[in-house]
C-alpha cells in the first residue's frame, strides 16, 4: 500500500530535515510513499482565522487529489507536520457534519474540476508507523539500538486535541513505545501534550519564551538526553529559543530537540546526512558507545 | 356501526371537555369542540365543564347516565395515564360497565404542546370525533382481580433496602432480603462520619444492620443474586443462586481462628471494603461489624479452591466444623407479591478523568478511599498516613469528579458537596494540615447543611471556586518540588492559580450500577437515558415503577444523600404495604382470546408470545389462549393472518373506527374500507 | 374543518399524519413531551395501542386510505419493550409493509417507526417536527379523492364499452 504524502509548507524549507529523515525512514522499512502531485497550502491555522470557507476549500483541495486514481482501497494520506494533519482532518469532520460548508466546498472543487467524497483517510506518520507498520518491524530494522537514552516523547498540541483518533488526549503513548522499540527509554512526564507556543515565539515572545522553558526545563529536570517531536513549529520553537530562554529568564535548557524520525534513522543506522542532522543548531544526542563505555551523548 | 350488545339501537354517549382551569381552555375552544360533537350520531349530551376530575365533575357524569340513560362515556381532558382510572370509576359508580369509558387526551397531546388556537382546536376535534366513533364498540369488560401474595422481595441490602425490609417485616409481612455482598450495610457501612451531624455511620447502621438479622420476618441471604424472575404484580416467581462461601453459615460464629489459622501467613489480595488500600487474605470477613457475622473464601485467591492442594490449615483450626469445600451454589425458589429494588450506586471511576492523576501520583485518592482512611477502623487506623508514608500538610478536595461534566456526567450526583465539606474537617481535624475545597457551586440543601458548611468557613477551610484543569507534578520552582500541583482557575479573584499539595482527593460522582441494564432488563422496568431506574412519575410517582408491583428504593433512582434514601425506602415500602393490604390487585382486561370457529388451525401465533400464554390444542387443531398469562400486548392480534385473534379493549373494529373518526373530515367520498 | 387536500403545495394545506404509540414508552414519552411543554407541529393524531406489537399493517393501509399524508409508528428501543419482544415482531411486519408501500408508490417518507424511550419526550417533539416538514415537502398523498377518480375512470370506460363490470355473476 503506497502512502499519498502530504510535506506541506514547513517540510520544504525550515523543516527540511523532518521530510528528509521521514522519508529516509520510510525508505529504510520499505514502505512505498507518493508525494500529493500539485498540493498546496493547508492554510494552518493562519487561514482558518480569516475565512472559514475558503480556508475548508483550500484544505480540501488536497483531499480531493488524494482521492484521485487509486485502486478502489481508501486512499491513505500520511501529513507529518501536526497543524497540516490537524487542518485536513478537520476539514474531513465538518464537511461531513455541515452540509451547508459542504455544498460551498464542494461547489468550489466542482469549479476546478476537482471531486471529495469523503473516500480518504488522514493519517499521521505516528500513527502509520506504529498502527499499519508495526512495533516488530521497526524492531527488526533497528541496527544500533539507542541503549541508554532517555528520550522525552513531546506530542505537541495538535495531534491528539481535539480529535484523538489514534491515542488518548492526556497521556497518549504511541510515541513512548515506539522509543521502547528503538532501544531507548521514553521519560514519563506530564507535559507531553502541553502547547510549546506556536507562533507566539514571535509575536509575545514573552509567553512563547515561558512555554518553551517550561518544556525544556521539565524534560532536562526528569532527566531525558534528548527531545523528540513530530511537528516543525515545536521543533524550532523548542530548539532555536534556548539562547533567548538563558539570557532573559536566566535558565540553562540546552538540550537536543530531534525530530521522532531523525531518532529512528539513528537507530537503524543511517546516517546524519539522510536524517538531516547537520541541520541542527544543537547536536543531537548519541546513545552509549558500547565499548569504553564512555556516553558520547552532549 | 352500531354495537347491538349494550343498548337497543344506536348508543346514547355522553362527551365531556374539560377547561381545566386555562390548562387546556387557554389554548383550546372547548365550547366549539363541545359543540361540533354534540352534532354526531350518537351523542346525547355534549357539555364542557372546568374540572372534570374534580367532585363536581364527575357528579355531572353520573348525574347524566342516571337520567339520559346514558351508555358510553367519553371524556376529552388530560391523559389516560393519570385519571383513566378516575372516570371510569366514576362511571362504574353510577351503574354502567366502566369499560364503556373512552379517554381522549388533549392537554399532554395537545393544549400544553401546540401554539396555534386553531389548529389545537381541529386536533381537539378530530380526536374526540374519533373517541366518540370507538366508543360505539366498546364491550363491557370485567376487570381481572389477581390476589397479592404477602410476601415481599429486596433486592439490595444497603440503608434502602434494610430500611425498607424493616418497615415491612414490622408490619407483619415476610420479607426476603437478597443481598449481592457477603455482608448487608452497602456504601453507607463504607462511611466514616455522615453529613451533617458527623454521627459515625457504622454507629447508627449497625443496630439496623442485628436488626435485621435477628428479626423473625426477614429472611436474610447475602452473597446471593435474583437469577430468574416470572409472573406479574401479586404472583411472582423467584429464583435466587446463593453463591457457596464455603462455610456452613448457620455454624460459623465469626471466631476468625480460620483467619489466623490460614496458610497466608500475611494478608496478601486487595482488601474491597478498605478499597483496596488493605490486604486480606482469601478467607476473611468484610469488616468487624459485617452481617452476618460468617467468613466466606475467595475461589480465585484460595489455594484449595483454586488449585486443589492445600494443606488447609484452616479446617484445623475450626473446632465447629463449620468449612465445606465441596459447597456449591444453590438455588432458591421462592414466590412473593411486591418486589423493591434497592441496588444502590456506582462511584465514579476517576481513570476516566485522566488529568486529576489518580493511578498515577499515589498521592490522590478518591473520597471512598479517604472515608475508609480516617476511619477508626480503617486500614491505618484513623491516621491519615499517605500511600508513600508520610503525613499531608496541605490537602485538596476537587469537587464534581465525573459530575456536571458534557465529557463524563452531565448530572450533579447531589451529595458530593456536602461529603467533600465532611471530609475537609475529618482531614482538618486529623491531620491539622491547610485545606483547600476547589468547587464550582456549593450545594447545601438539606436541613442543616448551610449551617454544616458555615461552619466550615469558620474553621479556617480555604474555598477557591473554580473547576480544577488539572493535578500534576511538574514544579516551576524550588517550593514546587515534591508535591501535587493543582491548576486551577480562581474565578473569584480572576487569575489562574497553581496550588502545591501533598494529598489530592477526587470527590466522586454517583453513577449508576455497571449492570443496571441487566438487573432491569431481569425485573420488566426500564431505565433513563442516564441509566438509573425510571420512576413512574418523577414529582408524584417517585418510588413506583411502570411495572405494577415492581417498586424503587434509594441511589438506584437517582444520586440521593441518606435522609432522602430512608424516606424512598420508607415510601416504597408503604407502597408495597398499600398492595399487600389492598389484598388483591385489578389488571386491565385486555386480554387476547381466540375466535374458535375462525381459527384455522395455521400456528402463527403459537411462538410469538413471550409469556407462553398462547398453546395449540391437537384435538381441535385450534389454538388456544391461556387468560392468566396474557399480558395484552397485541402482538399476537397483529399477526393473526385470518383475523380470528381479537384483543379486548383493542379490538380491530375498534382501532378501524378510531382511524376512521380522525380522518372522517378528509374522506371525500364515503369510501369503504379496504 | 374543512382540510381537503388541494393539488400543488399551497400555503393552506396542513398534512394530517396518524400515529400509533406504544403505551408504556413512546405514549409516555409524547405525555412527558407535554408536561415538559415542548411545542411542536400540531399535525399528528395519535391513536395508542399496548403495544408496537398490536399494529396491524391493515391500520396502516386505512389510515393512508381514508386520507392521512403519513404515517408514525412508535415503540420502546430494542430491549425494552415492556412486553419482552412485541417491538421486534413490530420491526420485521414494518419493514415488509414498507416494501409494499413503495410497491404501491407511496412514498418512504409517509411512513416512518421510531424507536423512543419514556424519558425520551425531546424526540417526540423532534421527530414530530421532522416528519412534518418531510410530509409537507411531499404534498398531500389525497388517496380518497384518488379512489373517487379511478372510480369514475372505470364507469367512463364501462359505458364506452357499453358493458358493466359484474362482480359477482347471477
Amino acid at each position: 500500500m503506497t502512502y499519498r504524502y502530504f510535506p506541506g509548507c514547513s517540510l520544504k524549507s525550515s523543516g527540511r530535515s523532518y521530510e528528509e529523515s521521514l522519508l529516509a525512514v520510510f525508505r529504510a522499512l520499505e514502505v512505498p510513499v507518493q508525494e500529493l502531485d500539485d498540493w498546496n497550502c493547508c492554510g494552518a491555522t493562519a487561514y482558518m482565522s480569516v475565512d472559514e470557507v475558503e480556508a475548508f476549500a483550500l484544505a480540501a483541495r488536497n483531499l480531493a487529489l488524494a482521492e484521485q486514481g487509486g485502486n478502489g482501497q481508501a486512499p491513505q494520506l500520511m501529513a507529518p507536520c501536526s497543524a497540516c494533519y490537524l487542518v485536513l482532518l478537520k476539514t474531513q469532520k465538518y464537511l461531513a457534519q455541515h452540509s451547508d460548508l459542504d455544498q460551498k466546498v464542494r461547489a468550489g472543487l466542482t469549479a476546478v474540476n476537482l471531486r471529495y467524497d469523503g473516500r480518504v483517510q488522514v493519517r499521521h506518520p505516528l500513527d502509520i508507523l506504529v498502527n499499519d507498520i508495526g512495533l516488530d518491524r521497526i524492531k527488526k530494522r533497528v541496527k544500533a539500538p539507542l541503549a541508554g537514552m532517555k528520550v522525552a516523547c513531546y506530542y505537541g498540541c495538535q495531534i491528539v486535541r481535539p480529535f484523538a483518533t489514534f491515542d488518548t488526549a492526556y497521556n497518549p503513548t504511541t510515541m513512548d513505545k515506539l522509543v521502547a522499540a528503538l532501544g531507548a527509554t521514553p521519560v514519563a512526564w506530564p507535559l507531553k501534550t502541553r502547547c510549546c507556543g506556536g507562533t507566539l515565539t514571535g509575536t509575545i515572545p514573552e509567553v512563547g519564551l515561558r512555554l518553551n522553558r517550561i518544556l525544556l526545563g521539565e524534560a532536562k529536570r526528569r532527566g531525558a538526553d534528548t527531545l523528540i517531536t513530530v511537528c516543525p513549529l515545536c521543533q524550532f520553537n523548542l530548539e532555536c529559543y534556548q539562547d533567548a530562554i538563558q539570557r532573559e529568564l536566566n535558565a540553562n535548557v540546552s538540550l537536543p530537540i530531534v525530530y521522532l524520525t531523525q531518532l529512528m534513522g539513528q537507530a537503524f543506522g543511517l546516517s546524519d546526512t539522510e536524517l538531516g542532522l547537520q541541520r541542527l543548531f544543537v547536536p543531537a544526542a548519541r546513545p552509549a558507545v558500547q565499548e569504553g563505555g564512555k556516553a558520547a551523548h552532549a | 356501526m352500531l354495537d347491538p350488545s349494550a343498548s337497543n339501537g344506536t348508543p346514547r354517549i355522553g362527551f365531556y371537555i374539560c377547561h381545566c382551569g386555562t390548562n387546556i381552555a387557554g389554548t383550546v375552544d372547548v365550547k366549539a369542540v363541545a359543540e361540533y360533537i354534540g352534532t354526531l350520531n350518537g351523542v346525547v349530551v355534549s357539555r364542557e365543564y372546568k374540572y372534570m376530575c374534580s367532585d363536581p365533575g364527575q357528579e355531572l357524569i353520573q348525574q347524566d347516565i342516571k337520567e339520559q340513560k346514558l351508555d358510553r362515556i367519553v371524556v376529552a381532558s388530560c391523559s389516560p395515564l393519570l385519571h383513566e382510572h378516575t372516570f371510569r370509576t366514576a362511571t362504574e359508580k353510577a351503574g354502567l360497565n366502566p369499560f364503556f369509558f373512552q379517554m381522549v387526551n388533549i392537554r399532554e397531546n395537545v393544549s400544553w404542546v401546540h401554539t396555534d388556537p386553531v389548529a389545537a382546536t381541529e386536533k381537539a376535534k378530530d380526536l374526540a370525533r374519533a373517541a366518540v366513533r370507538r366508543v360505539f364498540l366498546h364491550k363491557p369488560l370485567a376487570p381481572k382481580k389477581v390476589p397479592i401474595n404477602p410476601a415481599v422481595l429486596v433486592v439490595g441490602g444497603g440503608i434502602a433496602g434494610i430500611h425498607a425490609a424493616l418497615t415491612l417485616a414490622n408490619a407483619g409481612k415476610h420479607v426476603y432480603l437478597v443481598e449481592r455482598e457477603p455482608t448487608i450495610g452497602g456504601h453507607m457501612a463504607m462511611f466514616d462520619k455522615t453529613f451533617p451531624t458527623l454521627d459515625c455511620a457504622a454507629c447508627i447502621l449497625t443496630p439496623k444492620m442485628s436488626a435485621v438479622k435477628s428479626h423473625p420476618n426477614i429472611t436474610l441471604w447475602t452473597y446471593s443474586e435474583v437469577s430468574a424472575l416470572e409472573g406479574f404484580v401479586g404472583n411472582y416467581k423467584v429464583q435466587v443462586k446463593r453463591k457457596p462461601r464455603y462455610i456452613k453459615e448457620d455454624l460459623c460464629v465469626g471466631c476468625m481462628e480460620c483467619v489466623t489459622a490460614c496458610i497466608f501467613k500475611d494478608a496478601r489480595f486487595p482488601d474491597e471494603f478498605n478499597v483496596g488500600l488493605s490486604k486480606r487474605k482469601p478467607v476473611y470477613i468484610p469488616f468487624p461489624q459485617a452481617t452476618p457475622q460468617v467468613v466466606l473464601f475467595d475461589p480465585e485467591t484460595c489455594l484449595q479452591l483454586k488449585k486443589g492442594k492445600c494443606k488447609q490449615t484452616c479446617i484445623e483450626a475450626c473446632d465447629r466444623e463449620c468449612i465445606d469445600f465441596t459447597q456449591t451454589e444453590e438455588f432458591k425458589d421462592i414466590e412473593v407479591g411486591t418486589i423493591i429494588l434497592a441496588t444502590g450506586f456506582k462511584p465514579f471511576d476517576p481513570s476516566k478523568t485522566p488529568y486529576y492523576g489518580y493511578g498515577t501520583y499515589p498521592n490522590v485518592y478518591t473520597a471512598l478511599e479517604v472515608e475508609r482512611l480516617v476511619n477508626a477502623s480503617g486500614p491505618t487506623g484513623g491516621e491519615v498516613v499517605l500511600r508513600d508514608g508520610s503525613h499531608p500538610k496541605a490537602v485538596g478536595i476537587i469537587h464534581c469528579v465525573g459530575s456536571r461534566d458534557e465529557k463524563t456526567n452531565r448530572w450533579c450526583s447531589r451529595v458530593c458537596c456536602m461529603y467533600s465539606l465532611k471530609l475537609a474537617h475529618l482531614l482538618k481535624e486529623h491531620t491539622g494540615a491547610e485545606v483547600y475545597n476547589f468547587y464550582i457551586d456549593m450545594r447545601t440543601p438539606g436541613k442543616g447543611y448551610e449551617e454544616f458548611y458555615d461552619k466550615l468557613l469558620k474553621e479556617g477551610v480555604h474555598f477557591i471556586r473554580g473547576r480544577v484543569a488539572e493535578v500534576t507534578d511538574w514544579a516551576m520552582d524550588a517550593k514546587e518540588e515534591g508535591k501535587l500541583i493543582v491548576r486551577v482557575e480562581d474565578t473569584l479573584i480572576g487569575t489562574v492559580r497553581r496550588v502545591p499539595l501533598d494529598m489530592v482527593v477526587l470527590s466522586q460522582g454517583l453513577e449508576p450500577r455497571a449492570d443496571a441494564q441487566d438487573v432491569r432488563r431481569l425485573f420488566n422496568i426500564s431505565c433513563a437515558t442516564e441509566g438509573f431506574f425510571l420512576e413512574r412519575h418523577p414529582k408524584l410517582a417517585p418510588v413506583n415503577t411502570f411495572t405494577d408491583g415492581v417498586f424503587i428504593a434509594g441511589a438506584c433512582q437517582g444520586p440521593r444523600d441518606i435522609p432522602d434514601t430512608v424516606a424512598q425506602a420508607g415510601a416504597a415500602a408503604a407502597e408495597a404495604l398499600a398492595l399487600i393490604d389492598a389484598g388483591h390487585i385489578e389488571l386491565e382486561p385486555n386480554t387476547a382470546f381466540i375466535l374458535e370457529e375462525d381459527c384455522s388451525g395455521c400456528k402463527s401465533c403459537v411462538p410469538l408470545c413471550p409469556y407462553k400464554a398462547i398453546s395449540f390444542l391437537e384435538d381441535k387443531k385450534k389454538a388456544y389462549i391461556n387468560e392468566a398469562l396474557c399480558k395484552g400486548c397485541g402482538t399476537c392480534v397483529a399477526a393473526c393472518p385470518s383475523g380470528s385473534i381479537v384483543q379486548n379493549l383493542f379490538e380491530d373494529d375498534q382501532i378501524f373506527s378510531e382511524i376512521d373518526g380522525l380522518l372522517s373530515e378528509l374522506a371525500v367520498s364515503g369510501g369503504g374500507r379496504l | 374543518m374543512t382540510n381537503t387536500p388541494t393539488n400543488g403545495k399551497s400555503g393552506n394545506w396542513e398534512p394530517h399524519i396518524v400515529a400509533f404509540f406504544c403505551n408504556w414508552c413512546t405514549y409516555t414519552a409524547a405525555d412527558l413531551a407535554g408536561v415538559s411543554r415542548m411545542k411542536h407541529a400540531p399535525n399528528v393524531r395519535i391513536i395508542r395501542v399496548m403495544c408496537s406489537g398490536r399494529v396491524d399493517p391493515q391500520f396502516v393501509l386505512e389510515a393512508f386510505a381514508k386520507g392521512a399524508d403519513g404515517v408514525l409508528i412508535g415503540g420502546c428501543h430494542f430491549g425494552d419493550c415492556h412486553y419482552s419482544e412485541g417491538n421486534y415482531k413490530a420491526a420485521r411486519r414494518i419493514r415488509m409493509l414498507k416494501r409494499m408501500l413503495h410497491d404501491m408508490g407511496i412514498e418512504e417518507d409517509r411512513f416512518r417507526l421510531e424507536w423512543i424511550s419514556a424519558s425520551e419526550g425531546d424526540k417526540v417533539k423532534l421527530v414530530v417536527n421532522d416528519m412534518v416538514d418531510k410530509v409537507k415537502a411531499l404534498g398531500p398523498l389525497g388517496l380518497p379523492g384518488r379512489f373517487n377518480e379511478w372510480d369514475k375512470e372505470m364507469e367512463h370506460l364501462e359505458a364506452k364499452a357499453g358493458v358493466k363490470e359484474v362482480a359477482h355473476a347471477g
